[in-house]
């Protein structure tokens, strides 16, 4: 299967840190593909290479052939690849509706309106439509900062699948999140996520969480990919238990 | 009207209102509240752009521009007509803001409000040792008139000063109000917040600040023709960093919040300025440094704060329990 992203000996180096070493990795559409791999191993590096916030020292990245490794995060938001954060991006001072009202007027190609009511012509519908996907509709008009972490989670996520992304980066979709409810949200966000059948690739440090979501999974070792494939094979991989996992399943 | 909100024919009756107000203002209210409004638009501008996380301490730069704009031109074609030194003076500021806009946009925070101040300062450099312009004496203007109507009469001269000034004012008010509600001024205040996610949100953030800085630059040289045709004088003092200081003074007051703030701002200085000037003739400007401080301290959002809080408490639906708990989602 053609991949959808493709990246070809990626390097990246921050003085004598090596974050990515000639890293090279097809994802094919419709795969859910976990990132794992101890910090500084080199997984939001590649995130952020990808999503054109850091540009690799050499090597390409192409989107369905296309290269865009040398591209601003908006042009590569606007070609279909979408992000959350691993510490939630948000417009702490608007309200949840306002901030997915925001990312609905980045999906216009137009110039933004100076007149139009920023929650008008569909855009407050298509922003509670998200947050009722997430089952956050109640809060759509309260503040980003009345909200606690882990909701601020879920609306960071939804800003990401306004644009109906073809892949879609998740950097620790469930880090801060108690262990009695990683499960619920998880949930939350595959099935949020799964009407635009986008391609996730997520960044995870919880093995019982890329066990039951990822049906392939890359390990990460100083900037090198240590294993790739399907996750029990890499999970039970005698180099990812002694360097990746430290023996947790 | 929602949550309080005014509709714009209503804001329009004010706007009425406030300029037949005029007619039982007593005359040297009528000057003072020609200034107020004047810098009041100037400082709306400032307060629009400060919307997207930037402050410009030099909108001396295009105060000064409309107002020799205004003072060349009414001088080589004998311009005199109001409205029209208004638009004169509103084209001079936007098209200087066109070329400068761009180029600072890529800037922020304390480099972006530097930048504008060193460039308010060449031109003041520039002014003072131009003698075609009168360099630091700079040069007088006629008096001006409306839709070919001269008024001898000072106090006319005056009101119909006044008259414009609100009514131009009031009507950046209203364009103001829309702006602040629209798709591009909630854009501007996620720059504010976020211009890293603005940008993986598809939307560029050098463009609304730019946007945001040509308005405010249209603002301010709207403002520079209203003060030259108040004083029927202009010199260099009006790109001068302390010149371009007292319009931030009264974004400050404001807070960024409200549009009618600013107004109230405004007309607050210039009120506590002249009362103090009466009575404090040699430390006025402590007494306002102390007012700036109150504001400062009690109301740091500025005083738009007092009633934008209010609004958001009421507002606030009474303690619901969200799906995502119901449901058993993390919060």
């Amino acid at each position: 299967m053609k991949p959808i992203l493709s990246a070809r000996r990626l390097e990246k180096r921050f003085g004598a840190v090596v974050a990515a070493d000639a890293l090279s990795i097809d994802i094919a559409a419709g795969q859910k593909v976990s990132l794992i791999g101890a910090n500084g191993a080199g997984k939001t590096t590649f995130v952020n290479m990808v999503t054109g916030y850091l540009k690799p020292d050499s090597g390409s990245i192409a989107l369905d052939g296309m290269n865009i490794g040398r591209r601003s995060p908006r042009h590569v938001a606007e070609l279909g690849i979408s992000r959350s954060f691993q510490i939630p991006q948000l417009f702490i001072d608007l309200t949840a509706a306002e901030n997915l009202a925001v990312a609905v007027s980045g999906t216009h190609p137009r110039a933004l309106s100076f007149h139009s009511p920023a929650e008008a012509h569909g855009r407050r519908d298509k922003a509670l439509e998200l947050l009722e996907r997430f089952g956050l509709a109640d809060l759509a008009d309260r503040p980003i900062s009345e909200l606690a972490g882990g909701v601020r989670k879920l609306v960071d996520i939804a800003m990401a699948l306004v644009r109906r992304p073809r892949l879609l980066l998740l950097d620790e979709p469930t880090s801060g999140v108690s262990a009695e409810e990683k499960f619920a949200t998880m949930d939350r966000v595959i099935h949020a996520v799964a009407p635009d059948a986008a391609t996730i690739v997520f960044v995870e440090h919880d093995m019982e969480i890329v066990s039951r979501y990822a049906d392939r999974v890359v390990a990460f070792y100083q900037g090198r990919i240590l294993a790739d494939g399907d996750p029990r094979d890499v999970l039970n991989d005698p180099e990812v238990r002694r360097y990746v996992t430290g023996g947790a399943q | 009207m929602k949550h309080g909100r005014l509709h714009p024919l209503v804001m329009i009756a004010l706007v009425v209102a406030a300029t037949l107000f005029g007619r039982i203002l007593p005359t040297w209210t009528l000057s003072l509240a020609t200034v107020a409004a004047s810098n009041a638009l100037i400082a709306l501008g400032i307060v629009i752009l400060a919307r997207t996380g930037n402050v410009s301490f030099g909108q001396g730069l295009f105060f000064a521009a409309g107002g020799y704009g205004v003072a060349l031109i009414a001088n080589a074609w004998g311009v005199t007509d109001a409205v029209a030194q208004m638009v004169i003076g509103a084209v001079c500021g936007g098209l200087l803001g066109l070329v400068i806009g761009p180029l600072i946009a890529r800037y922020s925070g304390i480099f972006f409000g530097m930048l504008t101040l060193a460039l308010s300062m060449v031109l003041y450099g520039a002014l003072v040792k131009s003698s075609a312009l009168g360099g630091s004496d700079g040069f007088n203007v006629g008096r001006p008139s409306l839709f070919g109507m001269v008024f001898v009469d000072p106090r006319e001269a005056d009101f119909m000063l006044y008259a414009v000034s609100v009514v131009t004012t009031g009507l950046a008010g209203i364009a103001a109000t829309i702006l602040f509600r629209s798709e591009l001024g909630l854009a501007s205040l996620a720059v504010r917040e976020n211009n890293l996610r603005i940008e993986y949100l598809g939307i560029s953030a050098n463009r609304v600040i730019t946007i945001n800085f040509i308005i405010a630059a249209v603002f301010a040289g709207a403002s520079g023709a209203f003060a030259l045709m108040a004083q029927r004088h202009i010199d260099p003092q009006f790109a001068y960093w302390t010149t371009s200081g007292e319009f931030v003074f009264v974004a400050v007051l404001a807070g960024y919040q409200s549009v009618a703030a600013v107004f109230v701002a405004s007309l607050a200085l210039e009120l506590v300025r002249s009362f103090s000037n009466l009575y404090l003739p040699n430390t006025w400007q402590l007494v306002l440094g102390v007012f700036l401080l109150g504001v400062i301290l009690f109301l740091p959002r500025g005083i738009g704060s007092l009633w934008i809080r209010e609004k958001r408490k009421r507002s606030k639906p009474a303690a619901a329990t969200p799906a995502a708990v119901r449901k058993g989602v993390a919060l």
